[in-house]
């Protein structure tokens, strides 16, 4: 489904990704972990042609998108949805605007249908009675939500999440979790989730990828990753820092 | 100390090179998009509103303050020469050809062009238009678009009203509070005002609406750093636009004129 090659980035002088190699099958949930400032937010730009990488391809259902112009990126990311770290919900738009969105701009003109799948997904994300408000009115967590009903309403074969946990409550957290669950299971979609909440990733993860330093450091399953014993991932998932962990990014 | 202010001079031009080109690819893809593109006629009426009708009062301000002042002081000069029933055709003629399109342009820089910039550079930064582009939807079909019409629409008109209330503030100086001859002035009006001067007044309004909305989009589609940089952009959208508009004026004034040439034929 999504196979990435020797994906490298360079920011001014800073090596964010130094060739990554990853392969996500069709419906399975992959879990990016790593360091803040690790180019975990970068590599899942790449992903969907936010960002150009400076070497490497992507490929997307068996299609290379990297060099695709904006315009020909729109047939890919029509396939693929992101939730945003902080939502990037329309400001001048009301809850129900937002989710609507890309249903009208898919050319859905009939407001009864419209109105129809943003109950549904109103519902999906337990926001009922919340449509009429605006973006600027909503908690963190509402925001996410908002903004993961958004990338799914037009029923993507991927979704991507960037930090859907982060700055949130541990409750909240674990709604939020819940529902990507949800969603996984109901449309089954495939995931890519990038975190560096452990009990988020241990919670939605069929695979665990760890970047360090630009490249894939670790690859496997939660339990792999649960009995490792390499010393980085160890100080990684105990949160640790005295022994040392080499600093990323 | 000479070589590094060479250098120091050859990355300013390279600069400016660099940004000039960058506007123009704007307006070139914008130009392309209006054309190949859906035209989102709610954006573009939504904006209709914000650019022609919430500038209302700036703009009858003004025209008419500009015509007032520009009549009293015409007068106060011909009077002296005995050609007091001329100032209804300066006013006219120069409200039309220069003052008219350039006041308006710069107000209008100052209310929509600010807006602009800020508004899309708020988005930027806020991830809303990367938002925009991982739905699937062009920046510049769902931002540029509607509003480069919007003015391409709202600005002609405005100059057609701040050059109608400008004259007409004009009139009303000279005739009720100057005391100049009412049918002379009217006269001497209709006879120095042509077509051309109109048609001059609105081909600068059109060029000047393109001006100001690219220099402002891409202003905002291109600023960064949160809301320091949305403050910057914004403040270098007025002034670039507000330069341009000047420095174009002087090149439009002077092909326009072989063109449409001024003063009675």
């Amino acid at each position: 489904m999504i196979e990435v090659r020797g994906l490298a980035k360079q920011l001014g002088r800073q090596e964010i990704l130094r060739g990554v190699d990853l392969t996500v099958a069709k419906g399975e949930t992959l879990v990016i972990i790593g360091r803040s400032g690790g180019g975990k937010s970068v590599l899942l730009k790449h992903l969907i042609g936010l960002m150009q990488p400076d070497a490497g391809e992507i490929w997307i259902e068996g299609e290379n998108i990297i060099g695709l112009t904006e315009r020909k990126l729109a047939r890919i990311r029509r396939k693929v949805g992101i939730l945003f770290q902080g939502g990037a919900l329309f400001d001048s738009m009301t809850v129900e605007e937002n989710i609507a969105f890309p249903l009208e701009e898919a050319g859905e003109r009939d407001p009864e249908k419209v109105a129809e799948k943003v109950r549904e997904m109103l519902d999906v994300i337990e926001l009922e009675g919340q449509e009429k408000k605006m973006p600027v009115n909503l908690s963190g967590g509402m925001k996410k939500r908002v903004g993961l009903a958004r990338s799914i309403i037009r029923r993507p074969s991927c979704v991507l999440y960037d930090e859907p946990t982060s700055g949130l409550d541990p409750v909240v957290s674990d709604s939020i979790n819940r529902l990507i669950r949800r969603l996984q299971k109901r449309f089954g979609v495939t995931s890519i989730v990038v975190t560096h909440d452990m009990k988020s990733a241990f919670h939605l993860a069929d695979h665990i990828a760890y970047l360090h330093e630009g490249r894939i450091y670790f690859y496997g399953t939660p339990q792999e990753l649960e009995i490792s014993t390499d010393p980085l991932i160890q100080d990684f998932m105990l949160g640790r820092s005295e022994n040392g962990a080499p600093k990323s990014g | 100390m000479f070589a590094r202010l060479l250098t120091a001079l050859g990355h300013s031009v390279v600069s400016f090179v660099v940004y000039v080109g960058d506007v123009v690819v704007l307006a070139g893809e914008t130009i392309s998009s209006a054309f190949a593109q859906k035209i989102r006629w709610r954006l573009f009426m939504q904006q209709i509103v914000e650019i022609g009708l919430l500038s209302q009062l700036v703009v009858v301000i003004t025209g008419a303050f500009t015509g007032a002042v520009f009549a009293a002081q015409t007068y106060f000069q011909f009077n002296k020469l005995g050609m007091g029933s001329a100032v209804g055709a300066v006013v006219s003629v120069s409200i039309c050809r220069e003052l008219g399109p350039v006041l308006t342009a710069l107000m209008v820089t100052g209310r929509v062009g600010a807006s602009m910039s800020a508004e899309i550079g708020t988005m930027k930064v806020t991830e809303q238009i990367d938002a925009l582009r991982a739905l699937a939807v062009h920046p510049i079909d769902y931002l540029v678009v509607p509003r480069t019409l919007a003015m391409m629409v709202s600005m002609p008109l405005l100059v057609a009203e701040a050059v109608a209330i400008g004259i007409a503030a004009g009139y009303f100086v000279a005739i009720f509070l100057l005391e100049v001859n009412g049918t002379y002035y009217m006269a001497n009006m209709v006879r120095w005002t042509q077509m051309r001067d109109i048609i001059m007044a609105l081909t600068k309004a059109g060029c000047f609406a393109l001006l100001i909305v690219f220099i402002s989009c891409h202003k905002g589609l291109t600023s960064k750093e949160g809301a320091v940089g949305v403050g910057k952009a914004t403040t270098e959208a007025v002034v670039n636009a507000s330069l341009a508009v000047l420095i174009f004026n002087f090149f439009l004034t002077m092909g326009l004129n072989i063109i449409f040439p001024a003063g009675y034929q």
